[in-house]
């Protein structure tokens, strides 16, 4: 069984409650991810997962309940959901990345560019994005394709571009929401081995949202989350 | 896994030593389970008391190290009919699994939490396999592949049955 470690968690929701309408999305979640840590929220399609990703990085703000981020060098907890939406955007930019099951690479620009704008919004100088761009596509054995459009791309090419694009502004926390739920087994493997590999290199946290449980083996640790609640067998102890 | 069928397969490429044998059957087959040098030795006396192998003649030394095993042609009809008979799928963890489900539901106790606790085993299984995979050759890779496969075709039926719980429990009560 997964137990929850001593030290400080980086991000910690605690009693999550959401509904949209009469759905009752979230129903109590209480959840501790650690810094440095690899994370699977699993879960049945509708089990309210996706719903926890969007809270847990300020997408969403829930109906009650708290999330605290500390972000790094920082001891002080910031609780989310009390920011405005223009402070929980800037935190999205600046400390969180985020890779989606179909890439969302926009379709006009080249690859390079897909990556670079993260950087350029947070206003890095374009010759400095750019060399940082094509290391990180670099790593992610996609040299020489920089200038391709996605839709030139495979499908496993162009995934491990909305990697770079997450991981190119070195976010403290990197979530993702059934990164690898379209593609087959190889290419999935080839983009979660790559993004890990970058990942524990440089200390980032992650939340990999997955009904699958051989993404979710890549984890450290899994949550199952089913009808809006963590399993039974996952609980936070009190 | 059967050893001496597997070890007579090995068997049937060349003429081998039981030294040999064990190391070829390490590197194919013994991730995490090495074969005992003992297992290996009294496998192949049975084999020769079965005439499935003969050994060449012995060596100085005369220990069981020092004899190389030959297959027969009864050796090779044996090898030939294991792998072209299809293996009956093994239901002995999910009939168990069964069971204790359907026991907890019929005494009320925490069938959910039972499912959980399985299926945190099942993955930490996987998390072995994954991380075995990452320095592994492509022959130690699809071993493992193999492994992962299998328990996630359990973890689905955990998930399923997950869902299903309360329909379940409903018609144990009735029945």
């Amino acid at each position: 069984m997964s137990t929850i470690g001593a030290a400080s968690p980086v991000l910690s929701a605690r009693g999550l409650h959401h509904s949209f309408g009469q759905t009752r999305a979230l129903r109590g979640i209480d959840l501790d991810v650690h810094r440095g840590e690899v994370l699977a929220v699993m879960g049945p399609s509708g089990s309210g997962k996706s719903t926890l990703l969007h809270c847990l990085a300020g997408v969403l703000v829930p109906n009650s309940g708290t999330v605290t981020y500390t972000p790094p060098k920082r001891q002080t907890p910031l609780e989310i959901n009390a920011l405005a939406e223009p402070k929980r955007a800037k935190l999205r930019l600046t400390d969180f990345g985020f890779v989606f099951q179909f890439g969302q690479l926009l379709p006009e620009l080249t690859a390079m560019d897909n990556v670079s704008l993260p950087l350029l919004l947070g206003g890095t100088k374009r010759s400095e994005a750019a060399r940082r761009s094509t290391d990180l596509l670099d790593r992610l054995g996609l040299n020489g394709l920089g200038a391709k459009l996605p839709g030139e791309l495979s499908g496993g090419q162009a995934q491990r571009v909305a990697v770079a694009r997450a991981l190119v502004s070195s976010p403290a926390v990197l979530f993702a929401d059934e990164p690898t739920g379209s593609l087959d087994s190889l290419a999935a493997e080839n983009v979660l081995t790559l993004m890990l590999e970058l990942v524990r290199e440089a200390g980032t946290t992650v939340v990999i949202i997955t009904h699958d449980a051989r993404t979710a083996a890549y984890a450290d640790r899994e949550v199952i989350v089913r009808d809006g609640a963590i399993g039974a067998g996952y609980r936070v102890s009190p | 896994m059967n050893n001496s069928l597997t070890l007579l397969g090995l068997l049937s490429r060349q003429a081998s030593y039981g030294y040999d044998l064990k190391h070829s059957y390490d590197r194919y087959f013994g991730t995490g389970k090495a074969l005992a040098f003992g297992q290996v030795y009294s496998t192949l006396a049975r084999m020769v008391r079965d005439e499935l192998i003969r050994a060449l003649g012995e060596e100085t030394g005369g220990g069981p190290d020092r004899k190389k095993y030959e297959i027969t042609v009864a050796g090779q009809d044996t090898v030939r009919e294991w792998l072209f008979t299809p293996d009956v799928p093994s239901e002995t963890l999910q009939s168990n699994l069964f069971a204790k489900t359907v026991i907890a539901l019929l005494t009320d106790d925490d069938a959910d939490r039972l499912l959980d606790v399985q299926r945190a085993e099942h993955m930490a299984r996987m998390r072995q396999l994954t991380r075995l995979k990452q320095d592994s050759d492509l022959l130690h890779v699809l071993m493992c592949d193999h492994g992962l496969f299998h328990i996630e075709a359990d973890l689905r039926w955990i998930e399923l049955t997950s869902a299903r719980l309360t329909q379940l429990k409903k018609e144990l009560l009735s029945a």
